[in-house]
């Protein structure tokens, strides 16, 4: 029987889900949260499943996370790396897919450069498909593991006033982060240059600001965007320099918010462009290394239940 | 499809809408080879002259053919998505008559051999009569200029650097001057590259779906660029698909002021806004992008008060390698012939516009933009003609189209208006007016 609260075969996006669906999905993570501190790390939930990693991108952190949190749960994982080459020299998307659904994978993960391409992939496989990054679209596993570390250290979503600061344009994370966040009640501000701000956003119910200290001003939780190095060649932003000056999370600007403000960052951070080294590595108000942790987790969890939501979707078409 | 020898043929029993002269009503037509002999209410008092072949056109309408002036072909290069005789045989399903393609084939039409070789192929096909516009500059490159002037004596009905912009002020000032030397119409593809970097249009929709955007103002910036350059150089102007309201505005703005100024827009952006890209759908990935609702709203209001001279298919096939790919990926455009007619009188039955003003913008109004002896009903004039029941519905089925390239925008949408025969200089080269699809036709008007 599929999961009554997450009945989905596959997750590409915070977008549609209900808030009920989302806590259930950081309830499930919770609880995956304390068996990784346990001594004995490992649950035989998706023994002889197959999970496939399948990145177009290069990522060291987002794979290992799910290759991890795959292996804790007992299943055999695939790497496959696909260099955007030689997807150029001929293979498209869809041929991969069609390749990877032949050798019946549970569930694939996937990252890919475009954005709608994980969902593309996602219509032409039998197996659950979790969208690992596509574009600049969405990251639905790093904005649940975003969740589950403000809901463990603030005990709720709801009403909490969270800035996200940076290259809110291109950043799929920030995308999935206020999505899951208004949806679960709480207020976003977005902190960004004009250059940096995506065209209406406004209307998503995020409210813009342009002044750091402004922006900053009485929130619960400051989250930092990485912004590109290619981006800060004039392009977008004149400079490392001028870029740190204005937005770069230092302590001056942080003083604007609630002194038990916390401060996240999906990482890799760029010390001294986006963040000061100082403020990332405070141990009292930096939960950036805690984010790591649970995002192993959180992708325990989604892997669980859609591994198992694939299972029994098999099981009923071989029934029928 | 039977392409008996042309003698005297009375279409009677006909609903004869003729843009150009205003006529719609109860009428006859009587063709004699490829000529039109006669038009009229009541040509033969119940009796027809023994040797005239009597076609009983059951009420429908007769037009002429429509004349669609923006058509990509890609013969010659491009053959594997769509061929000049696939494009004919598009075109002639979709009712055209005439179409009028666009120089960015491979090799491009920027010299006399490569416009007499589309005009032979065409000319050997019998199908649509095909005509071809002249690049404004060598290889569409938007440098120099072409040799417009032999370009046009040897056929090219006007000059346009086809899906891209002629973006240098400088040499679109001189591309307006020297083709005004001539008489010649400058069509432009009104969008500033360095704003169209995007894939959409920019809007909450592009960033919902994080998906890079094209404002507006690209189309905008570069219509009042060239508004005011065709006012400096007293040149003769077209812009091709506008898709915004401003657009509309600027347009009738240089109208009130004399210039020599036209447009035209194509179906989609009457009939789609970007809502139709959800979920990624790259058939509705176009060049200009699908608009806001405003947007369209205002292209319906242009056609309306004529603001907007003409609807062009604005036909661009690609074959499924070009657009079964992640969204950015995918290739821009839409096939458009054999929805051209069907969905321009959505115009009619939402009660936008009276068929015969929707017919004018498709038929004498383009073919006038162009100087062409087309798009009329009167003594004299080629017989090409279009019948159609204005009425019936249908669904769009990409797969069943005669062009080789499927992607439609219109897939899978239902739609009034069915093309039944198509004439093409007294020839049938389309027809299923024929008895066998006529209980078919009966039983869906039931």
């Amino acid at each position: 029987m599929l999961n009554p609260v997450f009945p989905h075969r596959h997750l590409l996006g915070i977008e549609g889900l209900t808030p009920a669906e989302i806590n259930h999905l950081l309830d499930r993570s919770d609880y995956y949260v304390a068996l990784n501190r346990a001594p004995e790390k490992m649950s035989d939930a998706l023994r002889g499943r197959t999970i496939v990693n399948l990145f177009f991108e290069n990522s060291t952190r987002t794979r290992t996370s799910f290759e991890l949190a795959a292996k804790r749960l007992g299943a055999n994982v695939i790497n496959m790396q696909v260099e955007s080459s030689s997807v150029a020299k001929g293979e498209t998307l869809i041929d991969t897919a069609v390749t990877l659904n032949a050798m019946h994978p549970d569930v694939l993960v996937v990252r890919h450069p475009d954005s709608g391409a994980v969902k593309l992939l996602a219509d032409k496989v039998n197996c659950g498909v979790v969208n690992g990054g596509d574009g600049s679209h969405e990251h639905p596993t790093q904005a649940l593991l975003d969740a589950l570390t403000i809901r463990r250290r603030k005990g709720k979503l709801n009403g909490l006033l969270v800035a996200i600061c940076g290259d809110v344009l291109h950043s799929r994370v920030a995308r999935s982060n206020f999505l899951l966040l208004l949806t679960m009640g709480a207020r976003v501000r977005i902190i960004a240059p004009r250059t940096l701000i995506p065209s209406q956003v406004d209307r998503m119910g995020v409210e813009v600001f342009t002044d750091m200290h402004a922006g900053l001003k009485d929130v619960d939780i400051v989250m930092m965007l990485r912004v590109q190095n290619e981006r800060m060649r004039g392009s977008f932003i004149p400079s490392v320099r001028e870029y740190f000056h204005f937005f770069g999370l230092d302590r001056a600007k942080l003083a604007q918010a609630k002194p038990d403000a916390l401060i996240m960052h999906p990482g890799p951070m760029n010390r001294g462009t986006e963040i000061d080294s100082d403020v990332a590595d405070d141990f009292e108000r930096s939960v950036i290394r805690e984010q790591v942790e649970l995002g192993v987790a959180v992708r325990m969890a989604v892997l669980e239940i859609l591994a198992l939501n694939n299972r029994d979707i098999q099981a009923r078409k071989a029934a029928s | 499809m039977s392409v008996a020898k042309p003698g005297r043929i009375a279409y009677i029993n006909a609903r004869v809408v003729d843009p150009a002269s205003g006529f719609d009503g109860k009428g006859e037509v009587l063709t004699s080879g490829q000529e039109i002999l006669d038009v009229g209410p009541k040509l033969f008092d119940g009796k027809a002259p023994a040797d005239t072949q009597i076609v009983d056109c059951e009420g429908m309408c007769l037009a002429p053919g429509l004349v669609d002036m923006r058509v990509q072909l890609r013969e010659p290069g491009e053959e594997h998505k769509e061929s000049l005789k696939s494009a004919g045989e598009a075109a002639v399903a979709g009712g055209v008559t005439t179409m009028v393609c666009l120089p960015n084939t491979n090799p491009v039409v920027d010299d006399e051999p490569t416009l007499e070789f589309v005009a032979r192929r065409a000319r050997q096909l019998a199908l649509t009569k095909v005509y071809c516009y002249g690049a404004v500059t060598k290889g569409l490159q938007g440098k120099e200029l072409a040799e417009m002037g032999l370009l046009s004596k040897a056929g090219a009905l006007a000059f346009t650097d086809a899906t891209r912009a002629v973006a240098d002020a400088q040499v679109m000032r001189r591309a307006l001057q020297y083709a005004a030397t001539f008489g010649l119409m400058i069509v432009q593809h009104p969008e500033e590259p360095t704003l169209a970097g995007g894939v959409m249009n920019a809007g909450e929709i592009a960033t919902r779906m994080g998906l890079s955007g094209i404002p507006r103002e690209a189309e905008i910036i570069m219509l009042e660029r060239d508004i005011r350059l065709t006012a400096m150089t007293g040149g003769r102007y077209h812009a091709a698909h506008i898709s915004t309201a401003d657009s509309v505005e600027i347009i009738a703005r240089a109208k009130k002021q004399g210039l020599n100024v036209t447009c035209d827009t194509a179906p989609f952006y009457f009939s789609l806004n970007e809502l139709a890209v959800g979920d990624y759908r790259t058939f509705a990935k176009l060049s200009p992008p699908l608009r806001n609702e405003q947007d369209r709203q205002a292209i319906v209001a242009g056609l309306k008060s004529g603001v907007i001279d003409a609807i062009a298919s604005d036909h661009a096939p690609h074959d499924q390698d070009s657009k079964r790919l992640p969204f950015p990926q995918a290739a821009f455009g839409g096939s458009g012939l054999e929805t051209l007619l069907a969905v321009s009188l959505d115009l009619f039955h939402n009660g936008d516009m009276p068929l015969i003003e929707v017919m004018r913008r498709l038929t004498s109004a383009p073919a006038k933009l162009l100087g062409l002896e087309a798009g009329r009903l009167a003594r004299g004039q080629k017989a090409d003609l279009v019948i159609f029941n204005p009425d019936e519905g249908w669904k769009v089925i990409a797969d069943a189209f005669k062009s080789k390239s499927k992607n439609s925008p219109f897939d899978g949408r239902p739609v009034q208006g069915r093309v039944l025969r198509t004439v093409v200089d007294g020839r049938v080269v389309y027809d299923v007016l024929g008895a066998a699809q006529a209980p078919a036709r009966r039983a869906a008007k039931a």
